[in-house]
């Protein structure tokens, strides 16, 4: 059943490639049919899922791959990772949806998508090193080729920084994961042996040394700052559907990495460290949300968003590691935020960037100053724009509030001093108030003018996942069922 | 009966949210929009009192361990009701009113209705801040309701981020209640651990006294002015502001258990009401009058709970609601009729519009605290219990009824004055103005009924009825009626509004401008962020960016000084090795000559070499 989900879309992808007779329209329409299925699909998995006993996974399929490094293909879901792989299927589906009307090669487009949504889907599924490695690298590759054939401005240095970073950020990944295959007894890469045997407890250099490895490699893809130049350029000229899914899907692979990989297999050296990552996070969110502000370009300002929104996932997972008895309660509630927030992240700035690329097609811009009074033009923009901005700034009844929430209340509880990242919410706030005033307010001007209001394709791409981020807002609980076992359990593992 | 009054508590909520939800976002609900919120707000007023007498309590699962609990207890029971009567009154008066976007319109305002109405019932802090941070979002909404006007965004924007940077407060006392280990349950929280226990008081402290525009917070209510009347009418003097003051009530026992925090709501109060009072005073529109005074009253709420005086100061809250409502919309109303809220502009309107006239000056007369009306009975409830704790207090406290008594009646002179006549002119220019000249039936009928409340609002605070609201609230035998104290400051108000009467009241400039408290704010805080902003993404830019394209630069140098090393010199140094094999070869075929005679020379030459060679090293 898993393995249907995840190579569903990637079978479609090849029958795509494989039929050059295809006409455009039945390649767009395979696309949005096949994405609907595998949600399907994953709707049934989570009606069917109970939270599996600790330390193992369900709908766990294990298969030989490469036994002379004990390797194997092993892939199975449990409270991270089954929401992320819904929300990945909901992205890649709205995606799909908004790119009914893309002209551009419409066929590789779709096959190149379903490709990426495979690989996307794996890596939340992966349940051994090495196929997490594989899946994270075919994202880059993915990635880059989507920037750098249906991007746009400066498309081809863009697409290239984005892949030498993120690709360098996955060869410390690499060497991390080599060095917990050589420190286990016996040597595998197998995760959920990993987790139940951590290696390398009791010696802290060398597990200092190995986590320093995987936290670059992850914080260069969450990306946490200093690592993060990368974003904004690769979302500035990457497409709307390819800003959504770098932003919605493939910032998670680097935060799901630490709540999968970092905090389970390192609980030592996790601990050791939590202070720097918290610091890390503390760093994000505030220089994330500050440079936000000072920005004009709209793709640019919401990517900035996200190293703010990542920087609270970077923050509550560093807390996690603050290990003391009266406090597990609290830091399990900040990790229940953490993957609270990888998944309302991807809904509302999956949205926003879609919201982004109506800007784009209609007026070939995304700088604020080009705009002005656009409400009075394209009435039903401008309410999107606006419920995404208020759902990105943390409004209660959206999923932002309930992941945001909970990051905050757990990680005052356990560190007072991170609350200073509450300025974090205010400054959002501001910045995306700013936005709308300046771009949807006042009197019509500048590209505003003849400009179209939102089509069907877009409406119904963008709605549902603002909807989503709703459902969530305000009936959390199926959601935290799934996650808060999953976040307790993890937080219990790092008291090794 | 339980599980009916349950179903209505909840109904309280959920049917504005759904209702306004739905108006919000449908198109083509202009016509129904004004009769399907009135409905539904006549509907919230049934629930209201249902939920009044039967005090359910609800609760489901929702994060971190805490409940999305709703509960009703006396205090609630009258701040609900007081909230969805408001609501209805003022939604009829604004169906008269408000022409364009009435979808938008209602479908904010039951939000708005909504939100308020979880924030009075909330039981935990999650969904406290829940509906506390909804209702500052429907606000910004309601405030840019003109939209194609940017400045009034603007002040939608600075109410927004100025009540959010105040409910930040709210943030860091649900962590401190969850590190403090007695629940996030409001009525938990004075038992938190001790330390705790101080940041939680001063996070709800700091978020309440944002919400209710105390200081320094104070300016955001003077620019959300710019919002339609109505909505003024509902939020910005019964329903969000006052909920500010709500909340200080209701976790009076925790501002007691710190033992600072009581104090300090009494002298941020006191001090409020006071300045605020002042500034009322120097104000020259009737809307800036009536929101420098929603200031300085909700300071006597605030100062109430500081002193733990919860029924005077919901008796307070109730009588304001009803007197400000009332105001409001009389403004509103005028503002239709005349264009204009300038107060120079709105002189002798009572004689022109004799029902509302005669209603807005009964609320006058009561905001000015002239006995039997309402404030001076609830003020005087408050101001009693100040004077136990703290005579310099309660000196302070009394000044500021003598404020209000002045800013009071310096609108009650402008109304009942007849127009001088260097005004006349600026009102004739609005003649012409579409619908200019008339008030509405829909928009007077509510003003009367609020009339009515801000008339008799007070008897919540006098024998027999206060007795009663001190035991609904929680706190039997705490009510003393006070006949000296009552009798000085009706008195006093008399007094102040006679001689406002003889003397016009001083404009002080540093009151006019709010004593400068938003350009102090656009000083110390608005500017300094952004210009930090601006460093830091420039910082981003030019050293975080360049460096890693300067690394990137570099490397490819790097590479391409590798690459000519290759060329240039191993790839070189190979070529020249096999050059030289060449030659070598080259000289190695000389000798293969053919000829036998050479070959023989070659043999002795080697051979005599040979010899020499071995004579030499022998």
């Amino acid at each position: 059943m898993l393995s249907l989900i995840v190579f569903l879309p990637l079978a479609a992808a090849v029958a795509l490639a494989a039929a050059p007779r295809l006409s455009d329209t039945v390649a767009r329409w395979t696309w949005v049919a096949v994405a609907a299925l595998d949600l399907g699909l994953i709707a049934v998995l989570w009606a069917r899922y109970h939270t599996p006993p600790p330390g193992e996974l369900a709908f766990a399929e294990r298969a030989t791959w490469i036994p002379g490094v004990n390797s194997s293909y092993h892939i199975g879901v449990d409270g991270f990772s089954l929401p992320l792989v819904a929300m990945t299927a909901v992205i890649y589906l709205a995606c799909a949806v908004y790119a009914l009307r893309e002209r551009h090669r419409p066929r590789a487009h779709a096959a190149l998508f379903l490709f990426l949504q495979s690989v996307s889907l794996g890596l939340f599924v992966a349940a051994d090193l090495i196929l997490f490695f594989v899946f994270f690298d075919l994202s880059i590759v993915g990635m880059y080729f989507v920037i750098a054939g249906w991007g746009h401005g400066n498309r081809a240095h863009s697409a290239l920084k984005f892949f030498l970073y993120t690709f360098l950020g996955s060869l410390a990944l690499l060497v991390g994961f080599i060095g917990l295959y050589v420190a286990a007894t016996p040597h595998t890469f197998d995760m959920p042996q990993l987790t139940a045997t951590p290696p390398l407890q009791g010696r802290p250099l060398a597990g200092g040394l190995v986590l320093a490895a995987i936290l670059l490699g992850l914080a260069v893809k969450t990306p946490a700052v200093p690592f993060h130049t990368w974003l904004p350029p690769a979302h500035t000229d990457a497409p709307a559907v390819g800003s959504a899914v770098l932003a919605g899907v493939l910032l998670k692979m680097g935060t799901y990495g630490f709540v999968r990989i970092a905090m389970p297999m390192l609980p030592q050296a996790w601990r050791a460290w939590a202070w720097a990552v918290i610091a890390v996070g503390v760093v994000s969110v505030i220089y994330g949300a500050l440079v936000a502000l000072a920005q004009s370009n709209v793709k640019r300002m919401i990517a900035y968003t996200s190293v703010n929104h990542m920087g609270y996932i970077v923050l509550a997972v560093g807390v996690a590691g603050l290990v003391a008895a009266d406090t597990a309660q609290a830091r399990g509630v900040a990790v229940a935020g953490a993957v609270t927030q990888m998944v309302s992240h991807g809904l509302i700035t999956g949205a926003l960037f879609l919201l982004a690329g109506v800007l784009r097609d209609r007026a070939g811009t995304y700088d604020v100053h080009d705009f002005g009074g656009l409400a009075s033009p394209a009435p039903a923009f401008a309410a999107l724009f606006a419920v995404g901005a208020f759902a990105s700034l943390g409004l209660p009844a959206f999923s932002g509030f309930v992941a945001e929430f909970q990051i905050f209340t757990g990680s005052i509880a356990a560190a007072p001093v991170t609350a200073v990242a509450v300025l974090g919410i205010l400054i959002t706030a501001a910045l995306f108030l700013r936005a709308l005033q300046q771009v949807f307010t006042g009197d019509t001007a500048g590209a505003s003018i003849g400009f179209t209001d939102l089509r069907a394709g877009e409406l119904w791409s963008i709605g549902p996942l603002l909807l989503l981020s709703v459902l969530i807002g305000v009936l959390p609980r199926p959601l935290l069922d799934v996650i808060e076992p999953a976040a307790h359990a993890v937080v219990g593992l790092l008291r090794r | 009966m339980s599980q009916f009054a349950q179903a209505a508590l909840w109904s309280l909520v959920a049917l504005p949210a759904a209702a306004g939800a739905l108006l919000a976002t449908i198109r083509r609900a202009e016509r129904v929009a004004a009769p399907v919120s009135l409905t539904v707000a006549a509907a919230s007023v049934v629930a209201s009192a249902v939920v009044a007498v039967a005090r359910p309590s609800v609760a489901v699962p929702f994060m971190a361990a805490v409940d999305f609990a709703l509960t009703v207890d006396g205090l609630a029971a009258l701040l609900a009701l007081m909230l969805t009567v408001v609501t209805l009154l003022v939604l009829a008066a604004a169906a008269g009113e408000i022409r364009r976007s009435r979808a938008r319109f209602h479908g904010l305002m039951l939000l708005f209705a909504a939100s308020a109405a979880l924030t009075v019932t909330a039981a935990t802090l999650p969904t406290l801040l829940f509906a506390w941070e909804i209702m500052g979002a429907a606000s910004y909404a309601l405030i840019g309701f003109g939209w194609r006007d940017a400045d009034r965004v603007s002040a939608g924007l600075t109410a927004f981020v100025t009540t959010r940077a105040a409910d930040l407060g709210l943030y860091v006392a649900a962590g401190a209640a969850l590190a403090g280990g007695a629940g996030l349950a409001l009525a938990d929280l004075p038992h938190s651990s001790p330390g705790w226990r101080h940041v939680i008081a001063a996070g709800i402290l700091v978020a309440a006294l944002g919400k209710a525009a105390q200081l320094p917070f104070s300016f955001w209510l003077s620019r959300a002015m710019a919002g339609p009347s109505p909505v003024s009418a509902l939020l910005h003097s019964a329903a969000m502001v006052a909920m500010g003051g709500y909340l200080l009530l209701r976790v009076q026992p925790l501002l007691v258990a710190t033992g600072w925090a009581a104090p300090l709501a009494m002298w941020a109060g006191a001090l409020t009401a006071l300045l605020l009072g002042t500034v009322a005073v120097a104000q020259r529109d009737i809307k800036q009058l009536l929101a420098a005074s929603t200031c300085a009253q909700l300071g006597f709420v605030v100062m109430a709970a500081g002193t733990g005086a919860v029924a005077g100061g919901a008796a307070q809250l109730i009588a304001h609601a009803a007197t400000k409502a009332l105001l409001f919309l009389a403004a509103g109303a005028w503002l239709t009729a005349l264009g204009t809220t300038r107060l120079a502009d709105l002189h002798g309107v009572v004689g022109r519009w004799r029902l509302v006239g005669w209603s807005a000056a009964a609320g006058a007369l009561a905001l000015a605290g002239i006995p039997p009306l309402s404030l001076w009975a609830t003020k005087d409830a408050v101001l009693a219990r100040v004077l136990e704790q703290s005579p310099w207090l309660y000196a302070v406290g009394l000044a500021a009824s003598a404020l209000s008594a002045a800013y009071a009646g310096k609108l009650l002179v402008v109304i009942w004055r007849p127009l001088p006549p260097s005004g006349r002119r600026n009102v004739d220019a609005h003649r012409d103005h579409p619908g200019a000249g008339q008030v509405r039936f829909l928009q007077q009928a509510p003003l009367v009924v609020l009339a009515v409340g801000a008339a008799y609002a007070g008897l919540l605070a006098l024998p027999p009825a206060g007795a009663m609201v001190a035991r609904a609230v929680g706190q039997p035998g705490m009510f003393h009626a006070t006949p000296v104290e009552l009798a000085v400051s009706g008195a006093l108000a008399l007094a102040v509004v006679l001689l406002v009467a003889r003397r016009p009241p001083p404009e002080p400039k540093w009151a006019l401008r709010w004593l400068g408290l938003e350009a102090a704010a656009q000083t110390l805080v608005v500017r300094p962020t952004l210009r930090c902003a601006q460093a830091l993404a420039r910082f981003d830019d030019q050293v975080l960016d360049r460096g890693i394209e300067l690394a990137a630069a570099r490397s490819l140098r790097l590479a391409q000084h590798a690459g000519r090393t290759d060329d240039r010199g191993l790839d070189a140094a190979v070529d020249r090795v096999a050059a030289a094999a060449r030659r070598l070869g080259r000289l190695a075929r000389r000798p293969q000559t053919g000829q036998l005679h050479q070959y023989y020379l070659q043999a002795i030459v080697v051979f005599v070499v040979a010899v020499v060679v071995l004579i030499v090293w022998g």
